[in-house]
C-alpha cells in the first residue's frame, strides 16, 4: 500500500485517514466460506468506481472444501499484475494465518478471526495484528443460530470500514447478488454487513482512502478472462460450439451452453474431446465459424481433427485454456506449457494459427480476431489462455457492443462454379461453401483430409501435394505480413529486452516500470500473435544486448522455454535466452526481476 | 477500448469470379439423373459389395428428387467410407470413425439438409464406437448406413470388429478368438429410434430399408451387410439365395416399437432376419435444441443480438 500523504484534514488537525493509491489485499480461509465473493464484491466495486482492479485465486482441485485465496488488488493507477505482496491479509483460519502471513510486506496488516486464530508473538513485530472475533460477531449479528455462515459479508462489511469503500455500492452489489433469493438471505447479508462495518476497531487501525481515481472513459464492466472469451465469441457471431467438460475450460462452455439459445445458437456437450472438435468442424462446414474448446489433456485428444481441419481448410476457433501440465499435472494451476503442441501439435506438416490474449479484456477483443481470422484465411485458429487469466477479474471499459457484434449468417446464394481449393485463387485462400448452397455448374466439392485436387477429390500427385503443401503454409505467411508489428514498451534500444507472450504480458511491464524507476535500460515485447510471428521482431531484438524470453514453461533439455526455442530457431540468435519458471502460480514481478539479474551476473558463454 | 487488428470482412464466396445465377425454381427442376449424381469412378475392388449399395444411393436421390444441394454425404476412413467421392453433391470425407460428431455438427447446425453418413464396421463399432452409442442416444437426425463387411478391407485384412470367431486374419491368423460385436443389439440397446438390417445381394430391399431410413425423423441406423469379394468372400453367402442361402425378412407379427422383441430378433442363428428392427420414434436432439432456442427467443423478441449482449453486460457492472 503506497502511502502517500497523511493529508491533513481541511479543517485543519489530522486526517482521519491514510491516503493511498492501490491496495492489494489478500483473503485466506477455505474455499466453501465464499471468499471468492468478497473478493468478487471488492472487484465489482473498483469497476464501478473507475479504478483499476486485479484479482488472483487459487481454489484447491479436490471437489469441495481445501484451503483458497482470493488476492484483490485495486488502484486508483494502472493495474497490471495482482500485486507481488499483500498490503492486508484477511486470515480466517490459523493454517490460513501461517501459511500467507508471508505473502505480506513488512510492516503490512493482518486482520485475523481471532475465534479461529492465536496470533504467533515471533511475528507480532513484523506485521500489525488486528484480531477480530469474526465468526462468533457473525453468528451474534444474524440471532446466534450457531452458523457462521456470512462471516465473508461480515469481513466485508470491516473491509469497507477499514478502506473507506463506498458502502451504497456495495450495499447494492449485495442486493444485486442475493436480493432475487429469499428476502430473509438478502436481510441476513445486509446485517452481517452492517454488523462489520459498524464494528469497533477504535485505536488498532486508523482507516484508508482511496486518492481518487483519474475518470476513465465510459462504464467498467467487471468479468473473468473464460467470460469475456466467451462472450467476445458471441459478439464475433459464433453460434455454434461443442466440448467436453474440464478445468478450466469448462466456464467458457458453461456459459455459451446457458447464452447461445437467446441468439438463436446452440452448444453441444459431447460425449469427448475428439466428438467436440468433430462436431464443431461439421458445425463449421455447415457455414459458420464455430467452436471448441479445451485445457491440456483435451488438446491433445482433439490433434488428430485439427489436422484435417488444416488439410480441409476448413475456419475454426480452438481456445486451449491452459493448465499444469503434462497429463493431468496440475488442473488448477497456471502454466504456460501448450505452446509448442499449439503451434506444432499433429502429424505432418500442419501451419495453423495461434494467438494468445495478454489479459481479460484482451480475451474478448481476441475472440474476435480469432472469428475473423480464421474466416479470412479459411484456417484454425487457437486461442491460447491461460488458468490465471481464465479465473481473474478485471475491470475494462465496457466494449462498444451495437459496433463490435457481428452477423456471420451463411450465404447460400447460388453460384455459378465453384473449386474450393483453387490453385489459382486471387488471394490464395480456400473459399468453402455451405452445404446447401446451389451450384449451377453441377459440380460439386468434398472437403476432406486426403489430399486433393482443387475440388477437394483425392489425388496421389507429388506435384499437387507440393502445390497444396504450400498453399496451405503461404496464405499464412500472408496473414503473419498483416500482423501488426510489435510494439516496445520502453525505448527501442538498450540493455536488456524482454519478450513474453500472452499472461506474462502485465507482470513483464511492471518489471520494465521498475527497472526503469532504478535507471535500468529495460524494455519489453509482448506478443499476441505468437504463430506465425509477426515481422518486426528481429529489428527490436538488435537494439538490445541482451533478450530474456519470459514465460511460465520448463527451460526444457537446452535451456530455453517454449518460445524462447521458436524464436531461436526463427532468429538464430544466441543472445535469445530463457527465464521460466513451473510453480503454478503467475509471475510475480520480483521474480523476473531477480532472474535478469542473476542472469545477468552470469558468466558470459553459459547459458 | 482495443482497436481490432483483424475487424469483420466481407469475405469472396467462391475463388472464381462471382456471376450471377438465375433463380431456379423447385417446380423447374428435373430429377437428378445417375449420370448428374455420380462423380469420381469408386476405387472398390470389381465386384464388392459397396457398388450396390452406391448405386441404390444414386437411385434414392433420383426417386426422391433430391437436388444436389439439399443432401449432404459424409464418411470416415475405410473403403466403403470413399462414398462421398463418387457422389455429386456436397460431402466431407472426415477421419477415422470421428464421421458421427461430424455429422452431427452439420445436422444440428443446419436442419434444412439430410445428412447421409456412410461408413465400415470398423469406423462404426471399433474406433468410432463411442461416438455411435451417443449418436444413437441423442437421437441426432441423420441416416447412417453402416457397411458391414465383417473385415478391415483398406488396411488388407485385419480382424474387425464384426468378424466372427474363427476368422483367419492377418492378425489373427489362427483365427479370431474375440466375441463379435452384434451391430443390431448394440443400436438398440444404445438408443438408436429406427434400426433395419439389410444386404447389398438384394437391391430392392436396401433401396426399400434407405427410404424408411430417409423418412424416419431421428437417428436412423441401416446394417448393410457388404461382402468384401478380395478378403472375406462368401462372408454372406448364407443371406443370399441366388447362393444357396435364405433371405429371411422379419416375421410379419414382430412389432417394431417393442425393444425387447428387436433385441431378441437380432439374437436369431445367423444369417438372421433382413428389414426394420425397431422403429419407435423419440424427440431428436435436433427438435429439442430448436424447442431450447424457441424458448429463448421468446424472451428476447424484438431485440438484436448487440441488444441481447449489452444486457448481459450490464448485469457485470
Amino acid at each position: 500500500m503506497s502511502a502517500v500523504a497523511e493529508v491533513p484534514a481541511s479543517a485543519g488537525g489530522p486526517s482521519k485517514f491514510t491516503k493511498i493509491n492501490e491496495a492489494v489485499i489478500r483473503i485466506a480461509g477455505n474455499s466453501q466460506d465464499g471468499i471468492q465473493a468478497i473478493g468478487g464484491f471488492l472487484a465489482r466495486l473498483a469497476g464501478r468506481s473507475e479504478q483499476e482492479v486485479m484479482t488472483f485465486m487459487t481454489i484447491p482441485s479436490t471437489i469441495s472444501g481445501g484451503p483458497s485465496i482470493f488476492q484483490v488488488r485495486i488502484g486508483s493507477g494502472e493495474v497490471l499484475s495482482a500485486g507481488d505482496e499483500a498490503d492486508m491479509l484477511l486470515a480466517f483460519y490459523q493454517h490460513s494465518y501461517e501459511d500467507h502471513i508471508h505473502s505480506l510486506k513488512l510492516g503490512g496488516v493482518v486482520l485475523y478471526d481471532s475465534d479461529h486464530v492465536t496470533p504467533k508473538p515471533e511475528w507480532s513485530e513484523r506485521y500489525r495484528h488486528v484480531g477480530v472475533a469474526i465468526s462468533g460477531k457473525t453468528v451474534e449479528a444474524i440471532g446466534g443460530t450457531g452458523r457462521d455462515k456470512g462471516k465473508n459479508i461480515f469481513a466485508l462489511g470491516l473491509l469497507a470500514r477499514i478502506y473507506d469503500l463506498d458502502v451504497p455500492k456495495l450495499k447494492k452489489l449485495i442486493d444485486e447478488r442475493f436480493g432475487g433469493k429469499d428476502t430473509a438471505i438478502l436481510q441476513n447479508a445486509i446485517t452481517c454487513f452492517e454488523a462489520g462495518y459498524n464494528h469497533q476497531l477504535q485505536d488498532l487501525l486508523k482507516p484508508y482512502q482511496f486518492q481518487h481515481a483519474e475518470i476513465r472513459g465510459g462504464h467498467q464492466v467487471v468479468m473473468n478472462g473464460n467470460e469475456a472469451l466467451a462472450f467476445g465469441l458471441i459478439a464475433a457471431g459464433v453460434r455454434f460450439g461443442a466440448g467436453y467438460p474440464i478445468t478450466p475450460w469448462s466456464d467458457i462452455m458453461e456459459l455459451l451452453r446457458r447464452e447461445l439459445p437467446k441468439y438463436g445458437g446452440m452448444f453441444v456437450q459431447c460425449e469427448d474431446e475428439i466428438a467436440s472438435i468433430s462436431m464443431a468442424i461439421g458445425g463449421s462446414y455447415g457455414g459458420r465459424v464455430a467452436v471448441t474448446g479445451s485445457s491440456g489433456p483435451g488438446i491433445s485428444l482433439k490433434t488428430e481433427a485439427l489436422g484435417w481441419a488444416i488439410m480441409a481448410e476448413m475456419p475454426l476457433v480452438v481456445v486451449d485454456v491452459q493448465r499444469g501440465g503434462p497429463s493431468t499435472g496440475m488442473p488448477t494451476n497456471i502454466e504456460q506449457s501448450d505452446l509448442n503442441i499449439a503451434c506444432f501439435g499433429g502429424h505432418g506438416d500442419s501451419p495453423r494459427v495461434v494467438i494468445a490474449p495478454s489479459g481479460v479484456e484482451d480475451c474478448f477483443y481476441t475472440a474476435i480476431e480469432a472469428v475473423n481470422i480464421a474466416r479470412k484465411y479459411s484456417t484454425p485458429v487457437i486461442i491460447l489462455t491461460d488458468q490465471g487469466i481464465a479465473t481473474r477479474i478485471e475491470a475494462f471499459v465496457e466494449p462498444d457492443l451495437k459496433n463490435i457484434c457481428q452477423d456471420l449468417t451463411p450465404d447460400l446464394t447460388p453460384v455459378a462454379d465453384h473449386k474450393p481449393y483453387d490453385l489459382k485463387a486471387a488471394d490464395g485462400v480456400t473459399r468453402h461453401l455451405p452445404p446447401g448452397t446451389r451450384i449451377a455448374s453441377g459440380k460439386y466439392p468434398v472437403v476432406t483430409g486426403l489430399e486433393h485436387d482443387e475440388l477437394g477429390h483425392p489425388s496421389g500427385s507429388p506435384k499437387l501435394h507440393m502445390a497444396m503443401t504450400a498453399k496451405r503454409r503461404n496464405k499464412l505467411k500472408k496473414l503473419a505480413a498483416e500482423l501488426p508489428a510489435p510494439q516496445t514498451y520502453g525505448p527501442n534500444e538498450g540493455q536488456v529486452l524482454l519478450i513474453g507472450w500472452g499472461s506474462t504480458h502485465g507482470p513483464m511491464r511492471e518489471a520494465v516500470d521498475r527497472f526503469r524507476g532504478l535507471g535500468d535500460a529495460v524494455s519489453c515485447v509482448s506478443l499476441k500473435y505468437v504463430h506465425p510471428l509477426p515481422n518486426g521482431l528481429d529489428e527490436i531484438i538488435k537494439g538490445f544486448r541482451h533478450v530474456f524470453v519470459v514465460e511460465l514453461n520448463d527451460e526444457g533439455y537446452y535451456g530455453y522455454g517454449q518460445f524462447g526455442a521458436i524464436l531461436r530457431a526463427r532468429y538464430c540468435d544466441p543472445k535469445i535466452k530463457g527465464i521460466t519458471k513451473v510453480d503454478g502460480l503467475t509471475w510475480k514481478v520480483k521474480e523476473i526481476i531477480d532472474s535478469v539479474r542473476a542472469q545477468l551476473s552470469q558468466p558470459a558463454g553459459k547459458a | 477500448m482495443s482497436a481490432l487488428s483483424f475487424p469483420f470482412a466481407t469475405l469472396p464466396r467462391t475463388t472464381g469470379t462471382a456471376a450471377e445465377v438465375p433463380p431456379l425454381a423447385d417446380t423447374d427442376r428435373k430429377p437428378l439423373t445417375k449420370k448428374e449424381i455420380s462423380a469420381d469412378h469408386p476405387t472398390w475392388c470389381p465386384g464388392c459389395g459397396d457398388f450396390s449399395v452406391l448405386a441404390l444411393y444414386f437411385k434414392l436421390i433420383e426417386r426422391r428428387k433430391l437436388w444436389h444441394e439439399k443432401v449432404t454425404t459424409v464418411a470416415g476412413i475405410g473403403c466403403s467410407s470413399r462414398f462421398p467421392y463418387f457422389v455429386q453433391a456436397h460431402g466431407a470425407h472426415f477421419i477415422h470413425g470421428r464421421a458421427l460428431p461430424f455429422a452431427s455438427g452439420v445436422s444440428l447446425s443446419r436442419p434444412d439438409i439430410h445428412v447421409f453418413v456412410f461408413g465400415g464396421d470398423g469406423d462404426a463399432f471399433s474406433i468410432g464406437g463411442n461416438h455411435f452409442s451417443h449418436t444413437a442416444r441423442k437421437n441426432i437426425k441423420m441416416t447412417y448406413v453402416v457397411m458391414d463387411n465383417f473385415v478391415y478391407g483398406l488396411t488388407k485384412k485385419q480382424t474387425s470388429p464384426t468378424s466372427p470367431i474363427g476368422f483367419k486374419s492377418k492378425t489373427d491368423i489362427w483365427g479370431s478368438t474375440d466375441r463379435p460385436i452384434n451391430p443390431m443389439k448394440q443400436a438398440i440397446a444404445a438408443g438408436a429410434t429406427f434400426v433395419a438390417r439389410t444386404t447389398h445381394t438384394n437391391p430392392n430391399h436396401v433401396l426399400e430399408m434407405m427410404e424408411a431410413a430417409m423418412d424416419h425423423d431421428g437417428f436412423s441406423y441401416i446394417e448393410c451387410l457388404s461382402e468384401c469379394v478380395e478378403f472375406y468372400a462368401g462372408a454372406f453367402d448364407a443371406a443370399n439365395p441366388r447362393k444357396g442361402g435364405k433371405f429371411d425378412l422379419v416375421p410379419k407379427e414382430h412389432d417394431v416399437t417393442d425393444e425387447y422383441a428387436a433385441y431378441k430378433l437380432a439374437d436369431a442363428a445367423w444369417p438372421g432376419h433382413f428389414g426394420i428392427f425397431y422403429r419407435n420414434p423419440r424427440a431428436t436432439k435436433n427438435a429439442n435444441e430448436a424447442k431450447l432456442i424457441a424458448d429463448h427467443r421468446a424472451k428476447v423478441q424484438g431485440m438484436s443480438d448487440w441488444q441481447i449482449l449489452q444486457k448481459s453486460f450490464d448485469r457485470m457492472k
